[in-house]
C-alpha cells in the first residue's frame, strides 16, 4: 500500500520539509524494525526458559526433552523428518485446494439462489458439529487407507470457514453500489464479477487464511487413524516410543510448514488485494 | 399546489437531436407511490408533477420524508410509480437508463473501493454494454474537469470525502448523459468543501450543458444552485410549490451575501415552514 500512498503528488504530508520528512521515515522504520524483532526476543527468551527448567528441574528426556535435544534429533532424523512431511504437505494443499474452491462455488450458488442456501446452509452447519476425529474413521472407511481420507478431511476441515466467510463478502455489497450498477444498465453478470467477487476478495483471503492452519491439522489428524508415514503418523510412533525429542521435532517441522503455508497466503494476499480498505476495516 | 409547471428563462438546446426541442428532459404527471408495510400502507409520492426543461437545474428541497429522494429514484427507474407516468427525454426510465442519458450521484460517493481514481470513472464504459453517447469525454478530461488531476491512481481510501464525490461526478458524466441525478451529494461534508463543490458543480453544469435535478435539505445549497426549487411537503410527499430563483449567473459564492440571495432564501424558509 506505501507505493500508492507516495505515487499521489500531495501523499506525504511533510511534502515541503524534507529533514522533517526523513525523520517521519526514519521514525517508521525503527517500529517496523521493533515489531518484526520483539516476536523473536520472546520466543528466544521462551526457549532459554524452557531449557533452564529441563535442567534446573532435571527432567527425564521421555517427560519433556530440552531444546538442545530437539535441535540435535531435527538435524539427525531431517532427511526421515522431510520424507514424512512430504504426504502431509500433498494432503493438506490439496485439501485446502479441494476444500476451498467447494466452498467458493457452494458460496457462490449460495448468493444466486437463495433457496439452495435455505435447503443446504443448515446441512452444512450439521457436517461442521461432528468432531474432526469423528468425521476421520468415517472417511477412512469410506475413502480406504491412502491419501485420499486424508484430503478429504483436510478439504473438510477448510470448506466452513471459507462457505461462510465468502458468502457474507459476495453478499455484503451496499445498496448504493447495486443501485449504481443498475442505473449503468450492468448484467447480472456484470454486477457478479465486477461487485460482488471484487467485494468478497477480503472476506475470502481472511477465511484461507485460517483454512492454511487448520488444513495442515486435518491431514495430520486424519494420519492418527490408519498410516504408517507423514507428521501424524510420527507423532503418533514417537508418542508410543516414549521419544519425546523426536516428538518435539515432529512438531517443529509440522508447525514451521503450516507457518510458511500461512505467509505464503498472505503474501498472495497483499498482491491481489491492494486497496487496504478490507485490512483497515 | 400538485402541478408544477417549470418555466425557464433560457431553453438551450444541446446539439442535434432527434427529438423535439420541446421534449423536457424530465416530465411527471400525477405520479403516486405507495409502499406496503406491516403498518399499513406508506404514500411516499401522491399526485406529484414535475417538468424539467433540458439544459435546466432545478433543486429538490423539503423536510425529511417528503420524498425528494424517492423522486428522484423514480425519475432513475430504480423504483416504479403506483400510478401515473414518468418521461424522461420523452421515453420511459428504463428506456433512457439503457440508453445512458441519465447519470446518478449517490450521497456516499458509491466508489468501489478495489478500483482507482481513474478506473472508477471508467467503471460505466465496462459494463451496461459500455457504449457511450454523444456528450461523451475522456476519463482524463472529466477527472481534470472535477479538479483531480493526479490522482488517477489513488484509491478512494486515500481521498477526502469531497474528493470522492468529484470522483462521483466524473462517473456519472463520462458517458455523456443529458440527465444528471444528484441525491444530496454533498449532504456529508463540511461546509468549506461543500461551498467548493457548489460553485465548480455550476461551473460543470454550464460546460457540460447536461439536466441536473439536485436533492438537498439545504435552503442556501438549493436557492444558490438552482434556476428553479421544487419545494416538497411531507406525510404524503406532495409538491408544496415550485419557486423560480432569479438570480444573475454565473453565481458565485458571494452572492449569498447579496441581499436578492438573501431574500430568496427567506422566501423558500417561509415556505418551508408550512410543509
Amino acid at each position: 500500500m506505501g507505493d500508492s500512498v507516495v505515487a499521489a503528488p500531495l501523499g506525504g504530508a511533510f511534502a515541503q520539509d524534507r529533514e522533517a520528512q526523513a525523520r517521519f521515515d526514519a521514525r517508521q522504520r525503527r517500529l517496523l524494525w521493533r515489531k518484526r524483532l520483539l516476536p523473536i526476543i520472546a520466543l528466544v527468551g521462551l526457549v532459554l526458559a524452557w531449557w533452564l527448567a529441563v535442567v534446573f528441574f532435571d527432567i527425564q528426556p521421555f517427560i519433556a526433552p530440552s531444546p538442545v535435544a530437539v535441535a540435535a534429533t531435527l538435524k539427525a532424523k531431517f532427511p526421515m523428518l522431510m520424507t514424512n512431511l512430504a504426504p502431509t504437505a500433498i494432503e493438506a494443499v490439496l485439501g485446502f485446494l479441494l476444500g476451498n474452491i467447494a466452498a467458493t462455488l457452494i458460496a457462490t450458488a449460495f448468493v444466486l439462489r437463495r433457496t439452495m442456501e435455505e435447503a443446504f446452509f443448515p446441512i452444512a452447519v450439521m457436517i461442521n458439529t461432528i468432531p474432526v476425529v469423528a468425521k476421520a474413521p468415517i472417511l477412512v472407511l469410506l475413502l480406504g487407507n491412502g491419501m485420499e481420507p486424508k484430503i478429504a478431511i483436510a478439504a473438510l476441515i477448510c470448506f466452513f470457514p471459507t462457505l461462510v466467510n465468502m458468502t457474507r463478502g459476495l453478499r455484503n455489497v451496499s445498496q448504493e453500489q447495486l443501485d449504481l450498477m443498475h442505473v449503468l444498465s450492468a448484467r447480472s453478470r456484470e454486477v457478479f464479477f465486477k461487485l460482488r467477487l471484487q467485494n468478497s476478495l477480503p472476506y475470502l483471503f481472511s477465511a484461507l487464511k485460517i483454512a492454511a492452519s487448520t488444513a495442515v491439522i486435518g491431514a495430520i489428524v486424519g494420519e492418527w487413524i490408519g498410516s504408517n508415514i507423514g507428521i501424524g503418523a510420527l507423532i503418533i510412533q514417537a508418542t508410543y516410543n516414549f521419544d519425546s525429542a523426536l516428538l518435539y521435532a515432529t512438531i517443529v517441522v509440522g508447525s514451521t510448514f503450516s507457518a510458511l503455508f500461512f505467509a505464503l497466503i498472505s503474501l498472495i494476499e497483499r498482491r491481489v488485494i491492494t486497496w487496504n480498505a478490507g485490512r483497515a476495516a | 399546489m400538485t402541478r408544477a409547471m417549470a418555466a425557464l428563462a433560457l431553453d438551450q438546446e444541446t446539439g442535434p437531436t432527434p427529438m423535439p426541442a420541446s421534449t423536457p428532459a424530465v416530465d411527471c404527471r400525477n405520479v403516486s407511490i405507495r409502499f406496503t408495510t406491516e403498518r399499513g400502507t406508506v404514500t411516499a409520492l401522491d399526485g406529484v408533477n414535475v417538468r424539467v426543461p433540458r439544459g435546466g437545474f432545478l433543486s429538490l428541497l423539503g423536510p425529511s420524508g417528503c420524498g425528494k429522494s424517492t423522486l428522484l429514484r423514480l425519475i432513475a427507474d430504480l423504483v416504479q410509480p403506483s400510478s401515473g407516468t414518468v418521461a424522461v427525454l420523452g421515453e420511459p426510465p428504463a428506456v433512457a437508463r439503457s440508453r445512458r442519458e441519465i447519470g446518478f450521484v449517490f450521497q456516499d460517493a458509491a466508489l468501489l473501493p478495489w478500483r482507482s481514481v481513474l478506473d472508477n470513472v471508467r467503471l460505466p464504459l465496462e459494463v451496461g454494454g459500455g457504449q457511450a453517447g454523444a456528450g461523451a469525454r475522456s476519463a482524463e478530461a472529466l477527472i481534470k474537469l472535477v479538479g483531480l488531476a493526479g490522482w488517477e491512481k489513488a484509491y478512494p481510501h486515500e481521498l477526502s470525502g469531497g474528493m470522492r464525490q468529484r470522483v462521483a461526478i466524473a462517473r456519472a458524466l463520462i458517458y455523456g448523459p443529458k440527465l444528471l441525478l444528484m441525491d444530496e451529494p454533498f449532504g456529508a461534508l463540511d461546509e468549506i468543501t461543500r461551498d467548493r463543490l457548489n460553485e465548480e458543480l455550476l461551473q460543470i453544469w454550464a460546460e457540460t450543458k447536461t439536466t441536473i435535478l439536485f436533492v438537498t435539505h439545504s435552503i442556501y445549497e438549493a436557492a444558490f444552485l438552482g434556476q428553479e426549487v421544487l419545494l416538497l411537503a411531507a406525510r404524503p410527499g406532495r409538491v408544496r410549490e415550485l419557486v423560480a430563483i432569479d438570480l444573475p449567473s454565473p453565481r458565485r459564492l458571494a452572492l449569498r451575501e447579496t441581499a436578492p440571495f438573501v431574500d430568496q432564501a427567506a422566501r423558500l424558509r417561509r415556505i418551508l415552514e408550512t410543509c
